[in-house]
């Protein structure tokens, strides 16, 4: 009995704080809302217009997103204590290319249609503002768990966005979800026809726009005071 | 050794470069197989879609073998080289670069011949430059070697809207029917012509307004490619 509750704290303090805190959720679930990187933080806006068209690339484009972000915090919160001041962008920057290099690759020879799709997308990751900015601005200071799950809730937020993104192109544009019909012929023999604008990066521009209006009159503290 | 130290600095960014470079390497290695057989499947799917074959990218493999019955290799002449590299795997940009060292008489043109529904169909491959980059594609002849019964092109990095077209169903389609030789039999290929009279000509296609280069781009790949097979078809139409 006394040995028992001896080592319930002795356990504590090897463990200090549960995978899944409340902490380490709201790391995951913040860049959801309110801090979204493409919503809030107006980052990563590029590839999310290019992209969106059809719904398969868009959730391959966010996986890819998710996985680089959360491994190249991971990598640079584990080394973030040897890496020299001076060249710590140059050394984010090599670990978040050698990351996109190889989620490239991958896609290359598992995934070969959706890579063409992508083209040069999935290489300009490197340049995507929300996976340098995390590195900076959490992975440098924090540990290596709470660093994985921000790349990853970031990742999501983005991936959230792109893909309520390109199901209203998809279904507007083509008619279309995941490839697959959803407006039934006799709706196009009525005379419906596909909305060609939506299929252009501008209406992407509208659509994110439109999602940031309706989210911050549901979430009033993201309006800034005047 | 403080981190920030002069020497830290140059040992870790060494120690990075080379851990990067080597995970890199393996990973190119581990996944070359996987992305050099797509690469095939993606020719053979051009292959297939010229003569109007369009199954899924699994069944391009069994596709190929099915329909695609014999692989010919010619020589600058026109005569059909025995052994050597097999036609699928000749780098057409290879062989075409040769001219540039003053080789064109070491170039080799590979040709897939195909059977489909009872009839012979010859597939040749075509590679030319756009207005940014290269352009290529398959053109697929009927049994008279002279009416092209299908095309498919494709493109690196042309205009959207206006070169890029060329890789659509709808621009392909102009070219069938068409024919490369004129009524004497002299080659005279398959041009891409301004003007609607385009549809009545029997050697030219309608160009994409607006993407003049690409359009002629495609002309002078075609004119470039086929004649070096004109040769090589007179003598098996002679022979039969």
């Amino acid at each position: 009995m006394s040995n028992e509750i001896s080592t319930a704290p002795k356990k504590e303090q090897v463990k200090k704080e549960p995978l899944f805190s409340p902490k380490n959720k709201k790391l995951l679930y913040d860049p959801m809302n309110d801090s979204n990187p493409i919503t809030v933080q107006v980052l990563g806006i590029c590839s999310a217009l290019a992209v969106t068209v059809k719904m398969q690339p868009s959730i391959v484009m966010a996986l890819a997103v998710m996985v680089v972000t959360a491994f190249s915090s991971l990598i640079i919160s584990i080394i973030r204590n040897i890496i020299p001041n001076r060249i710590r962008i140059i050394v984010q920057l090599t670990v978040v290319a050698a990351m996109v290099i190889l989620v490239d690759q991958f896609l290359k020879a598992f995934v070969y249609d959706v890579s063409k799709q992508l083209s040069v997308f999935v290489g300009l990751i490197i340049t995507n503002c929300i996976v340098m900015g995390r590195l900076e601005a959490f992975a440098m200071a924090n540990k290596p768990w709470p660093s994985f799950i921000d790349g990853i809730g970031n990742g999501l937020g983005y991936g959230v966005i792109l893909v309520i993104v390109s199901m209203i192109r998809e279904l507007l544009g083509s008619g279309e979800l995941m490839g697959f019909r959803i407006i039934p012929e006799s709706v196009y023999e009525m005379g419906y026809f596909n909305n060609g604008l939506i299929i252009m990066p501008p209406m992407a521009l509208i659509i994110v726009g439109i999602i940031i209006w309706v989210q911050r009159s549901r979430n009033r503290k993201l309006i800034e005071a005047k | 050794m403080h981190k920030d130290s002069n020497k830290a600095t140059f040992l870790f960014s060494s120690g990075m470069v080379i851990v990067i470079a080597i995970m890199l390497s393996v990973a190119a290695i581990v996944l070359g197989p996987y992305q050099a057989r797509n690469t095939r499947i993606e020719k053979m799917e051009n292959i297939l879609s010229s003569v109007g074959i369009n199954g899924t990218s699994d069944e391009a493999e069994a596709n190929f073998s099915k329909y695609i019955i014999k692989q010919v290799v010619l020589d600058s002449k026109g005569e059909p080289v025995n052994g050597g590299t097999p036609a699928f795997d000749i780098d057409l940009k290879k062989e075409l670069d040769k001219e540039k060292t003053g080789d064109q008489d070491k170039e080799l043109f590979p040709l897939f011949v195909c059977q489909k529904e009872n009839k012979t169909f010859y597939i040749i491959p075509v590679r030319g430059k756009g207005l940014w980059g290269p352009i290529w594609g398959f053109i697929a002849l009927e049994e008279d070697m002279n009416t092209v019964y299908g095309v498919s092109f494709g493109h690196k990095s042309e205009t959207p809207g206006l070169g890029a077209e060329i890789e659509t169903a709808k621009f392909q389609e102009k070219f069938k029917g068409k024919k490369i030789l004129d009524d004497e039999g002299k080659f005279v290929s398959v041009k891409v012509v301004k003007g609607s009279s385009a549809s009545t000509n029997p050697h030219g296609v309608d160009a994409i307004s607006g993407a003049t280069i690409t359009s002629d781009g495609v002309s002078e790949m075609l004119q470039r490619t086929l004649t070096n097979y004109i040769a090589y078809f007179k003598k098996i139409s002679t022979q039969k």
